[in-house]
């Protein structure tokens, strides 16, 4: 069997020359993406516990302390209202994950996140901008659909004025376009930091609340914008995970093996702006959470298979976040600061898993 | 057969390749050999489409390299740089079924897995097929990188300094798997080579590249003389008689 293959070490064969008459061919060799039996039944149990955990907090938080039974009219009623925050959270998990895992791949680093850009730098200074010009009623002036869509707009107006300048001219490359991302983020956290110091405390107070990642930010009006995008976005992402696999392998090679790989970046490029930029939009920074739920996921799905590793990034997203959620609203009752929770617990998990397997 | 044909590669006032008028016949093994900095690996990679070219055009098999596009190409020409990106959680044969991306976009067909498996028992990598790259001593990755390249089944194989790194045991088995992969697959491969003594031991034909042109192009015996030697790398070189044939003795 190719189980026992695999777990067989086997030395190298630097012995004499075989001849060049090709073996008979066995039935079992296959270059499938989970090449032994082991291999499948460790992905499934692992989606089908993500999967359960995933539905079990989504319950949790429309059942829990809903003071009506379950089932009845009235529970749905209650739940319904909870509902809406159930559904930002899988929109945001979509988002953050497929993003995440798609943006390391094309960039060949496992050690970023799509935020590195300065995606959520712009979302600051967006926000603190309008608190500093217009006081406290800024916060409200920056909300409703079609500021959010424009929001959405100028972050991927902007990412894409940096791919396109960047990887394009005759310095097309990337690592200079990452670098000149951080230092912009960097300027816009500045500008915003400066800001922020001569707002009064009370303008204060109401803007750090938006600056916190917090799923209670988005309202339920924008859903019927943010969902299609980060559907669409994510679906096409997926549809081209074989491609991500070849991108994988780096740019000399997938050219080499016929892939067009610029317009291939620029494609993914302009799909993960779009889907960082609903999630900044709607719920604000989580930086940490897609770099989180994407090195999880490859430890999870153990494969580099994109179509293996996509939805078991999203489920631990969902379940990361829903669970962090479930968690500060019930049992610690500091509702709001889920994305402080996921950075301690998350982070926690993250080292624990890393050290003890050793590698990214 | 490829064609060079009036090539340029600007970098700066100073340094620039070319113009480079050449012509490799089908078949065999060609080493480019020359000293660091000559532009060989420039010259391979231009061919390999991988990098563009500022003037003159590059035909492998009779299409331009600049106009037909990638995926047609990728049938015809194959290459494999110096230094490669690997990932962590792939197999050797996974890797090598890569190799046929141009014609499965990545789904495999029973067709394809045979190919694969050729190339893998080709390289003598059947027992490793299921290890991860990871697991793989340098020499052993480099020939799975190779058998990639073979299971694309390209009529060109272009590869840059696969001896990289290769202690003498595997550089020598490594070029006797190209030699076969030329001979008994009907492959033309051109190699950059740092090695003078692998290239004229193996290629059968040799091109020595100085200073971002071509300034030597013949048969091994044409080209292992003591002169052309010491003009090409501008190095004092010897040549004497060994018991496989002429030896470079530079020190």
């Amino acid at each position: 069997m190719a189980e026992s293959t695999a777990s067989r070490v086997s030395p190298s064969p630097e012995g004499p020359f075989r001849t060049s008459e090709p073996l008979p061919a066995r039935s079992e060799r296959s270059s499938r993406t989970l090449p032994t039996r082991r291999a499948r039944r460790r992905y499934r149990i692992i989606v089908t516990v993500l999967s359960v955990l995933a539905v079990g907090f989504a319950f949790g938080l429309l059942a829990w302390d809903n003071p009506m039974p379950v089932g009845s009219d009235g529970f749905w009623r209650i739940a319904e209202m909870r509902a809406t925050n159930v559904v930002v959270m899988a929109v945001v998990a979509i988002c953050q994950a497929i993003a995440t895992v798609s943006f390391q791949t094309v960039t060949n680093n496992r050690i970023i996140t799509p935020s590195i850009m300065g995606f959520e730098a712009l979302y600051i200074a967006v926000q603190t901008s309008a608190v500093y010009f217009l006081g406290v009623a800024g916060i409200l002036a920056i909300q409703g659909v079609s500021q959010f869509l424009l929001q959405i707009a100028v972050m991927v107006g902007f990412a894409m004025l940096l791919y396109g300048w960047l990887l394009s001219g005759r310095y097309g490359n990337l690592q200079v376009m990452l670098l000149i991302g951080i230092v912009i983020g960097g300027g816009l956290g500045s500008v915003s930091a400066f800001m922020q110091r001569l707002l009064t405390p009370s303008e204060f107070d109401v803007l750090s609340a938006r600056l916190f990642g917090n799923v209670a930010n988005a309202d339920a009006s924008y859903l019927p914008v943010a969902i299609p995008l980060c559907l669409g976005a994510a679906a096409l992402l997926v549809l081209s995970s074989r491609r991500l696999n070849l991108v994988a392998l780096g740019r000399d090679a997938s050219v080499g093996l016929g892939l067009n790989h610029r317009r291939e970046t620029m494609r993914v490029l302009f799909l993960v702006s779009v889907l960082m930029a609903v999630s900044t939009a709607l719920v604000g920074p989580m930086t940490f959470l897609g770099f989180l739920v994407a090195t999880l996921a490859y430890q999870f799905a153990d494969t580099h298979d994109h179509r293996y590793v996509f939805p078991v990034a999203a489920l631990t997203c969902f379940v990361v976040l829903s669970g962090a959620y479930f968690v500060m609203r019930n049992i610690f009752y500091a509702n709001g600061v889920v994305s402080i929770i996921i950075e301690l617990v998350g982070g926690l998990v993250f080292l624990f898993v890393i050290l003890r397997k050793g590698r990214l | 057969m490829i064609t060079l044909e009036g090539v340029r590669k600007k970098y700066s006032s100073e340094v620039a390749i070319g113009p480079v008028d050449l012509e490799i016949p089908k078949g065999g093994v060609t080493a480019l050999v020359g000293p660091n900095g000559a532009g060989k690996s420039t010259l391979l990679t231009m061919v390999g489409r991988l990098l563009g070219i500022d003037e003159g055009t590059i035909e492998v098999a009779g299409y331009d390299v600049t106009s037909t596009p990638s995926k047609d190409l990728a049938r015809i020409v194959s290459i494999l740089r110096q230094e490669n990106h690997f990932i962590t959680r792939l197999t050797v044969r996974q890797l090598v079924a890569f190799g046929r991306f141009p014609y499965s976009q990545g789904r495999l067909t029973v067709e394809d897995e045979e190919v694969v498996s050729r190339a893998i028992d080709f390289l003598d990598l059947t027992d490793l097929e299921n290890r991860y790259l990871d697991q793989l001593s340098g020499g052993q990755r480099q020939r799975a990188y190779v058998a990639m390249v073979l299971s694309q089944e390209t009529e060109y194989v272009l590869l840059d300094e696969p001896l990289n790194n290769l202690d003498m045991r595997h550089s020598v088995q490594m070029m006797k798997h190209l030699r076969r992969a030329a001979e008994e697959l009907g492959r033309t491969i051109v190699i950059v080579l740092h090695d003078i003594n692998f290239a004229g031991h193996y290629a059968d034909r040799i091109c020595a590249v100085k200073d971002g042109s071509v300034v030597e192009f013949g048969t091994p015996a044409q080209i292992m003389t003591d002169e052309v030697l010491t003009r090409v790398f501008e190095t004092p070189v010897t040549v004497v008689e060994g018991p496989n044939g002429p030896l470079a003795v530079y020190y």
